[in-house]
């Protein structure tokens, strides 16, 4: 099977929702996220059968079709996809669990009215994802990422009774556009100094002696910008806090595990050619420089937070130090790691624990109807086996041992180190154990604290975000032991 | 096979957070890790107890179990012992019984899957995995300020962990490789600059796990805030872990570096004997004097291991030091154990563990005063007791290899200075039972009650462990060989 007929099936699954939400008369809107979620499995499983024109069999037309200049299906495109769709399902199990909320602010009451169309947009997001995952020429890049963004303006501010989230999407909405411009100003400087958008045809270009230097930087520089907006990398962070706090908690969900893993691997696929060409010395220690302020600011924010979702907003700009790190070291992968194999099993242990922590949040938020970490005061004397599975999402974010999280940073020290770059190493060492402390600062909620409710609610929960939360918990203790399943995924980057 | 000493009381943890009734579930697997980890640490020579699983082939990763030498045997019978013990030992509050013992299984889950290991990535994640639970278990059951007192020893762990992980990956890097028998195979130096800088992260990174002085201040207090069973295998099997790796891996791996801080870890040892033990005769209570006590103890421990590193400098092959440090870990750990379940029951029999407060306990709980006394001796160093001979090869260690009527070396005045440790543990030691159990009784103790005969058994399991190895030592130094 042609592997863009992935982005085909995922965008027709959308538009179909939408039009069966508009015209199937239904009080209830759940089956349509249930329908999105079956339906996003089986493009999951089908991931797994799509292949590239390299390996179509012998005549078949499909694999002449000009839309390979353009899109490309190799290891990388392979895992990024599957990282969105995952997400995605997760996302909308979230959006499933949290339609009582989207409905109060965004119909009117008793009804679920305006929480269908919430379901597709996820889904055509992801449909973005997928695009993006197969971008190898700039323009390209730039209209999968544009789809992304826009959907994501209305995915922000969709409790529209909300003023937090309206003030969040006004937010997204400015920084957004301003991030699309430094991308299209930057993507134009490329142009201009190598004369094409496609990444393999820049990477001749700039290896020629002619290719005038400073322009070319000049542009790399400004994607770096926007594309440093998408991940949430220090400076262009300070749009993650309000945002992450005002959106609906499925959408910052999928804000900071989808659309952070998307800007990597957008910002990989383009730093890619340049790794051996002369520019490679200025770029990477800009980067350097970029993982280093992301995670000061980042693990150092974190610490003085009290609501639970600025504290997973401040986790995520630290996490993206540690992934941009990764990127910076730029290991070519002669010890059998690349930067491109660490980044991918970072963002995916990432998704793991991020999603788990987004779940426990969505409990927190549904039931309680609180953000803050104090909501969680007693959860250990409440709910017993979810204080245990809070317990080891929080210790997996930390990176304590024998958990998924210390993995990915194990691997992302063992590159610097590798690198040689020490100064980072240990700026990235104060940042995890910063970390240790707002990560256990949950932890002492949960197990230290009374419950400061006269009635305290006992976080009870549907079966199937129950099942969903178990599958991600044992997750992160098993990938933590076993990791070579993870790893079979990331064959070939 | 030995991943199942791991698993035993790892998978009763996990049953008790499900719902298993808890208390019984501890002590049966408690009393079976004890029968399979005794007869595994006296067969440890056999191949079935090595086992490896692959989990990661780049870099390459297994979880791979098996015994190193004797001296992992050793610890594998201090931490059943101890473990089994526990789980007999203190009182779970009302409500509470599912944290406190799960916790307790889990630390020895953790130390004995450190012990072993046989990959260096999973030595050091077995010994995160039980200091999480040590954490819990103070700040939520712990006595006195207890939150500060768990924040404190997070924070001191937590950088001496990170600290030590620095010096572990970068020794991993140095040799190649994550497998720890194929490390200590390599024939190949490390060079002599970057083994200085690993040794000084790994007896900073260790040393504090081990409460060396000056990185020892979270040890006691923590001890006498933690409930009983936390505070036996806190003391008693997991601090050892620190003794443990230096012994097994930054003196074979990094010798020249650890002989270049030769000088500095002897003063830093005499700092834990002297200076913490002046500290511990000053102390007002019992459980005060139990944990600063345990801190001064380690320094003849790492007074052995200085003494190995010093004669592998000169080239000798020093017989005493490896025998001294294991059969002392050993016997420290059963006795530190046993005087901190004792000391629960003391307080719980009298509420209050302040030695100006107690007086004349031993007429109305004999058998209590009996048992602390053992125990007291024991680690006071009376000959036929464990640590007495643990002490005796200590000083040996310290001597060997000295020609008759030569100058003293560094390693000699330490050992010489540090005799007089052995004065400083008599005094308060025999202080602390005069004042608690000797002369009149006072209020708290007339109405004392004595220990049960329940409360008896892991009081005499380890009561026989220190008689046995007192005794007759050769039972664990014949492991050795």
């Amino acid at each position: 099977m042609p592997a863009y007929y992935l982005e085909a099936l995922t965008v027709t699954l959308g538009i179909l929702l939408l039009v069966a939400e508009a015209f199937v008369p239904s009080k209830s809107k759940t089956w349509i996220g249930l329908a999105g979620i079956v339906g996003l499995l089986l493009v999951l499983a089908l991931t797994f059968r799509a292949i590239g024109p390299d390996n179509a069999a012998e005549g078949k037309s499909w694999a002449k079709y000009a839309l390979w200049d353009l899109y490309k299906f190799d290891a990388a495109a392979r895992f990024y996809k599957i990282m969105a769709l995952v997400t995605a399902i997760f996302v909308l199990i979230l959006a499933v669990d949290y339609r009582s909320v989207l409905a109060k602010f965004s119909a009117d009451k008793g009804s679920e009215e305006g929480t269908g169309e919430y379901y597709s947009l996820i889904i055509i997001a992801t449909a973005a994802m997928t695009w993006m995952a197969s971008a190898k020429n700039l323009a390209f890049l730039f209209v999968s990422l544009e789809l992304l963004t826009v959907t994501f303006y209305i995915l922000v501010a969709f409790m529209k009774r909300n003023v937090g989230s309206l003030e969040a999407g006004v937010k997204y909405l400015i920084l957004g556009a301003l991030s699309t411009g430094f991308l299209v100003y930057g993507i134009a400087w490329i142009y201009g100094a190598t004369g094409s958008l496609d990444l393999a045809q820049i990477t001749l270009a700039a290896g020629y002696e002619g290719t005038p230097g400073t322009p070319l930087l000049f542009g790399v520089a400004l994607v770096i910008i926007a594309l440093g907006f998408k991940v949430g990398a220090a400076p262009m962070h300070f749009w993650i806090p309000d945002v992450y706090q005002g959106a609906p908690t499925p959408t910052t969900a999928f804000l900071s595990i989808g659309s952070k893993a998307a800007g990597f691997m957008a910002l990989i696929s383009f730093l890619a050619p340049f790794s051996h060409t002369p520019y490679a010395g200025k770029i990477f220690s800009a980067l350097v420089i970029l993982a280093c302020i992301t995670l000061i600011i980042g693990n150092f924010g974190a610490i003085p937070q009290n609501n639970f979702k600025r504290l997973l907003a401040y986790s995520s700009i630290a996490n993206a130090g540690f992934i941009l790190l990764a990127i910076a070291a730029n290991r070519t992968g002669e010890d059998g790691l690349s930067s491109a194999k660490i980044v991918g099993f970072y963002l995916a242990s990432y998704l793991i624990m991020t999603m788990a922590a987004f779940f426990i949040l969505n409990i927190i938020r549904v039931q309680s109807g609180s953000d803050n970490i104090d909501a969680l005061d007693g959860l250990a004397k409440r709910n017993p086996i979810l204080a245990v599975a809070t317990t080891v999402i929080m210790a997996s974010l930390a990176g304590v041992p024998l958990t998924v999280g210390f993995l990915g940073k194990f691997f992302v020290f063992q590159a610097a180190m590798a690198s040689q770059m020490w100064i980072p190493v240990i700026i990235a060492a104060i940042a995890a154990a910063a970390g240790f402390y707002y990560y256990f600062k949950v932890l002492r909620a949960i197990w230290w604290n009374a419950p400061n409710q006269k009635e305290p609610v006992p976080f009870d929960s549907t079966s199937i975000f129950s099942f969903a939360l178990t599958i991600l918990t044992v997750a992160i203790l098993v990938f933590g032991v076993w990791q070579q399943p993870l790893m079979n995924l990331l064959k070939g980057l | 096979m030995s991943s199942i000493l791991f698993l035993i009381p790892f998978l009763a943890a996990i049953a008790i957070i499900f719902g298993s009734p808890a208390r019984l579930t501890a002590r049966v697997a408690g009393i079976a890790t004890l029968v399979i980890g005794l007869y595994a640490a006296y067969t440890w020579q056999c191949e079935c107890w090595t086992s490896s699983v692959s989990v990661l082939l780049t870099p390459s990763l297994d979880l791979a179990f098996g015994f190193l030498n004797g001296t992992s045997a050793i610890m594998v019978a201090l931490s059943v012992i101890v473990l089994a013990a526990a789980v007999f030992s203190g009182k779970a509050p009302e409500g509470r019984e599912k944290l406190y013992y799960a916790s307790s299984l889990l630390i020895a889950a953790g130390a004995i899957g450190a012990f072993i290991s046989t990959n260096l990535f999973f030595f050091y994640a077995f010994h995160e995995l039980a200091l999480i639970p040590t954490f819990l278990m103070i700040g939520l059951l712990g006595r006195g300020s207890r939150k500060e007192i768990a924040w404190k020893i997070t924070v001191y762990l937590g950088v001496g962990s990170l600290i030590l992980l620095a010096g572990l990956v970068w020794l991993a890097r140095e040799c190649g490789t994550y497998n720890i028998i194929e490390m200590l195979k390599q024939s190949q130096e490390i060079d002599h600059t970057t083994q200085k800088s690993i040794a000084a992260l790994l007896i900073i990174g260790f040393g504090t796990l081990v409460s060396l002085f000056p990185f020892h201040s979270w040890a006691a207090p923590a001890y006498a805030s933690a409930p009983a069973p936390t505070a036996m295998l806190h003391a008693g099997v997991l601090k050892k872990f620190g003794l443990y790796g230096l012994l097994q891996l930054a003196v074979p791996l990094v010798p020249v570096g650890m002989n270049a801080w030769l000088t500095p870890l002897l003063v830093l040892l005499l700092g834990n004997i002297l200076w913490v033990g002046f500290v511990t005769i000053n102390q007002k209570r019992i459980d005060g004097m139990l944990g600063h006590s345990s801190v001064m103890h380690m320094g003849y421990i790492f007074l052995a291991i200085a003494a190995l590193i010093a004669s592998k400098h000169a080239g000798v092959d020093n017989p005493y030091a490896i025998p001294a440090a294991s059969v002392l870990m050993f016997a420290h750990g059963i006795s530190i154990a046993m005087l901190f379940g004792l000391a629960d029951r003391i307080e719980r029999s009298t509420g209050t563990l302040d030695l100006a407060d107690l007086g004349g306990l031993a007429k109305p709980a004999p058998r209590l005063a009996f048992l602390f006394g053992i125990a007291g001796m024991a680690s006071l160093g009376l000959p036929g007791l464990a640590n007495f001979s643990g002490e005796v090869m200590v000083f040996l260690s310290g001597f060997f290899g000295r020609s008759a009527g030569g100058p003293l070396g560094p390693v000699q005045i330490a050992t010489i200075l540090s005799l007089w440790g052995v004065v400083m543990s008599a005094v308060y030691v025999l202080r602390a039972f005069r004042k608690t159990f000797q002369g009149p009784t006072v209020n708290s103790t007339v109405n004392a009650t004595d220990i049960p005969i329940m409360e008896q058994i892991p009081a005499l399991l380890l009561a026989a462990a220190l008689l046995v190895v007192g005794m007759y030592p050769n039972i664990l130094v014949n492991l050795l060989h």
